[in-house]
């Protein structure tokens, strides 16, 4: 009787859903690393990956099956059960947060029935997201300490204190966004963002959130582990950090979870700041298409914004110098902290006293 | 069985073999990630009575920043079997009479305890955030404060503990 009690039509459509949303994020991560090789080759002006392929475009897949039968090597002294679980957290909570993100809106078929384009709109969607953020981190410990190795271990305490401290800051800047919101759900948030221009402002929460959208965006560098705040795998102090021990496709794990969680978080920047998949003039293109057509373009300006965020991570990357280790943890605690602070009274002040 | 039970019952075999492990493992290591694992079966089961907020903030406070930093001790302390002090004879018989008679008087108390199978007739949005909110700031405001004021003297306390001078 147990089987019978379940919507067996609704676990496939969520089924469908996951694996073209798991398929979409590994794809793009695989070309992330293309396009990171790119706009690196670009901005110091060398051609980049040229030869697998027209463009270098097959160079990713080519990487992919070089790690694959490269030798592993398993630490003599390490501990080989979590030396295993490292990459493989790693490159699941990666995968994870991707379950809240809202692609597109509904769309509504003839026989009634509705197909959300989101895996789950759950109340605390928002919070979801960082819970897995908190998780992920296990993934970088457990590697750093398993591999018995004292660089590693630097590396890996450097990554946990690093996401700890501006954890702190990212929430702070979020409670701003969703005192203005009233909801944590996703799904509602981009639906308030509408549009482009409604009321005499933009719908778009950055330009309310500003400031906030500005200390999110620093946090989200620091939690991506990215330049400028890479320390946890800075080659030229700690031999490349918490993953110095990890050869073959455990560390090409390791490298990839990086570019999914990109990937993802800039899907949820976009969300949260840019409207998600919201365009200019979007219910006049909504009125002239079928629903399915108007899914699809929502869900492919979502990627275009997406893409472009991406874009942006890189070019920083290769902009900025990292930072010193003092100087991470004073941005962290004495400047983003306090900035997130003021930035939390001044949208209650205005909610309470402007918007009433 | 229905679905929920059925969950119900998994979840409870991983809580409680999690907090088996957490106390039968030697590596100390070993001990932290049951207790986490332990953390996200309590978190599912809060999921499971609809406390969703209860739930995600357990996994964020718990499971993801104490016991990072938990772990961030044990790891840089690096215990292991070899350089743990043995306990005497002595005090690992005293250790195991004890843990007897609390067993005894546990099991004393709860023999007479009624069990309640009536569940109680809560609305199933109770767990949500806004509910939580609205409880949290009208009827529950006084202790709400009391406690915030309770995390910044520790927060204060911490600070000037840190503080070198």
């Amino acid at each position: 009787m147990l089987l019978l009690t379940i919507d067996w039509s609704f676990i496939i459509e969520k089924l469908i859903l996951i694996s073209v949303i798991l398929g979409a994020s590994l794809g793009v991560a695989t070309y992330a690393t293309w396009g990171e090789r790119k706009v690196a080759a670009w901005m110091q002006d060398r051609k980049g990956p040229s030869r697998a392929g027209p463009f270098g475009l097959l160079q990713p897949i080519a990487d992919g099956i070089k790690l694959f039968f490269k030798e592993e090597i398993i630490p003599t002294d390490a501990n080989r059960f979590l030396f295993i679980l490292g990459p493989s957290l790693a490159m699941l909570t990666a995968c994870m947060a991707s379950a809240v993100v809202p692609w597109g809106p509904s769309i509504e078929l003839e026989s009634g029935r509705v197909i959300a384009l989101q895996v789950a709109d759950i109340n605390i969607g928002i919070l979801y997201v960082f819970g897995v953020v908190s998780v992920g981190v296990y993934g970088i410990m457990l590697g750093g300490w398993a591999s018995n190795n004292k660089y590693s271990l630097m590396g890996s305490v450097r990554a946990a204190s690093q996401a700890i401290s501006y954890e702190l800051a990212m929430g702070i800047s979020l409670i701003a966004l969703l005192m203005m919101t009233g909801t944590l759900s996703l799904a509602e948030i981009v639906n308030q963002q509408h549009g482009f221009w409604e009321n005499g402002w933009f719908t778009w929460n950055v330009a309310k959130q500003p400031l906030g959208f500005i200390i999110f965006l620093v946090c989200a560098f620091a939690e991506l582990n990215r330049a400028p705040f890479d320390l946890p795998e800075a080659e030229s102090e700690l031999v490349a950090g918490y993953h110095t021990e990890y050869s073959s496709m455990k560390l090409g794990f390791y490298l990839f979870a990086e570019y999914v969680n990109l990937f993802i978080s800039s899907a949820i920047l976009i969300t949260l700041f840019f409207g998600g998949y919201n365009f200019p003039f979007m219910d006049q293109v909504a009125g002239s298409v079928s629903p399915i057509v108007f899914s699809a373009i929502c869900v492919l300006v979502l990627m275009t914004k997406t893409i472009m965020m991406i874009l942006f991570f890189m070019f920083i990357r290769w902009t900025i110098p990292r930072f010193r280790y003092d100087q991470l943890m004073n941005l962290g605690w004495k400047s983003l902290i306090p900035l997130a602070l003021v930035n939390m009274l001044i949208t209650g002040a205005i909610i309470i006293w402007v918007l009433n | 069985m229905n679905p929920h039970q059925l969950v119900f019952w998994i979840l409870s075999v991983i809580a409680i073999g999690g907090a088996l492990g957490v106390i039968l493992s030697r590596n100390p290591v070993a001990s932290v990630l049951f207790l986490i694992v332990t953390f996200f079966a309590v978190s599912g089961h809060y999921i499971l009575l609809n406390a969703q907020f209860l739930a995600i903030v357990n996994i964020i406070v718990y499971a993801g920043a104490i016991m990072v930093l938990f772990l961030y001790v044990i790891m840089l302390m690096n215990l292991n079997g070899d350089v743990e002090p043995q306990k005497s004879k002595l005090l690992q018989f005293a250790g195991i009479i004890s843990g007897g008679i609390l067993f005894l008087v546990l099991l004393a108390a709860f023999k007479t305890t009624q069990l309640n199978t009536t569940p109680i007739n809560a609305s199933t949005s109770i767990g949500l955030i806004s509910e939580l909110g609205q409880v949290l700031f009208t009827r529950f405001v006084f202790p709400f404060e009391i406690s915030s004021i309770l995390f910044l003297s520790a927060m204060v306390g911490a600070v000037v503990i840190g503080k070198k001078d």
